[in-house]
């Protein structure tokens, strides 16, 4: 197999999640988007496991670790987005302007 | 090596489809749900590149237990379930649509010049090797991160927790 279309495909995954952050209004769904970057992140990393040969095979061992902080993420993200829902009665992103003047 | 490459190439073309779809819907659920296949199909991509370890954490964690936690904020946050014109921000869409390709370019063009004629050996299995290392090797940011996901538990209880003290207050 050749590595290349593995990586271009990570990279369209990576901008397809940038898109999604930039684009949607509902904060979970921009958390959905952020799990798109992370799964092209994922991608990168067991490809270049699998090209390089790597004996100790760090790129799987990385890729198991973003799983786990990312896992946190979402845990944590959901409960922000809870209690500003509880205190806005909104989960519209544009809406969250107490910093805008 | 012919057949693995057109199987490849199929993966990659489905998951590209799947997660447009999961940034396109205007329905809350159908993008949870298009979630699930990009991760499924990444999954097999994984067992394609013999890393099934990882395939199975992701099938686990992500499908098991992340899109449950998307469900439930979906359902906590009462997103308007069903068709819903008001999910995308449409002003910004044009930015957002030049911005994410420009990424894309840049990257592809990074990747096609540089890894022109890489190409992967799969080794077969590697969950045993992987055990070994993970509990030898990286043993501490094995710890390490189990602490960060413990914090991360008590955080969000804390965080989500409803302050009965404070919701009295707002009632009177």
């Amino acid at each position: 197999m050749s590595a290349q279309p593995f990586l271009i495909a990570a990279a369209g995954l990576f901008s397809i999640g940038i898109y999604g952050i930039l684009v949607r209004r509902n904060v979970v769904m921009v958390l959905l988007s952020i799990e798109l970057i992370l799964n092209a992140v994922n991608i990168n990393f067991v490809v270049f496991n699998a090209m390089l040969g790597d004996a100790l095979l760090q790129g799987q061992i990385f890729t198991i670790f973003i799983i786990t902080i990312a896992a946190a993420e979402v845990g944590i993200g959901l409960a922000i987005v809870l209690m500003l829902f509880r205190n806005r009665k909104t989960a519209n992103i544009d809406e969250f302007d107490l910093l805008k003047w | 090596m012919e057949a693995l490459d057109i199987i490849s190439y199929f993966l990659l073309l489905g998951l590209l489809l799947v997660s447009v779809k999961v940034v396109t819907t205007s329905n809350v659920i159908h993008a949870a749900i298009s979630l699930v296949f990009t991760l499924a199909i990444t999954a097999a991509t994984f067992l394609l590149l013999s890393a099934e370890f990882v395939a199975l954490v992701i099938v686990l964690v992500y499908i098991g237990a992340v899109i449950v936690l998307f469900l439930f904020g979906i359902m906590i946050t009462r997103a308007p379930l069903g068709q819903n014109a008001e999910l995308d921000n449409d002003k910004n869409k044009s930015l957002a649509l030049v911005v994410s390709l420009s990424i894309f370019v840049i990257f592809s063009y990074v990747m096609f010049n540089t890894f022109d004629s890489q190409i992967i050996v799969t080794t077969g299995t590697s969950t045993e090797l992987l055990g070994e290392i993970l509990l030898s090797r990286f043993v501490f940011p094995f710890e390490v991160v189990s602490f960060v996901l413990l914090a991360a538990l008590i955080g969000g209880i804390t965080l989500a927790r409803q302050d009965n003290a404070l919701v009295d207050e707002n009632q009177i």
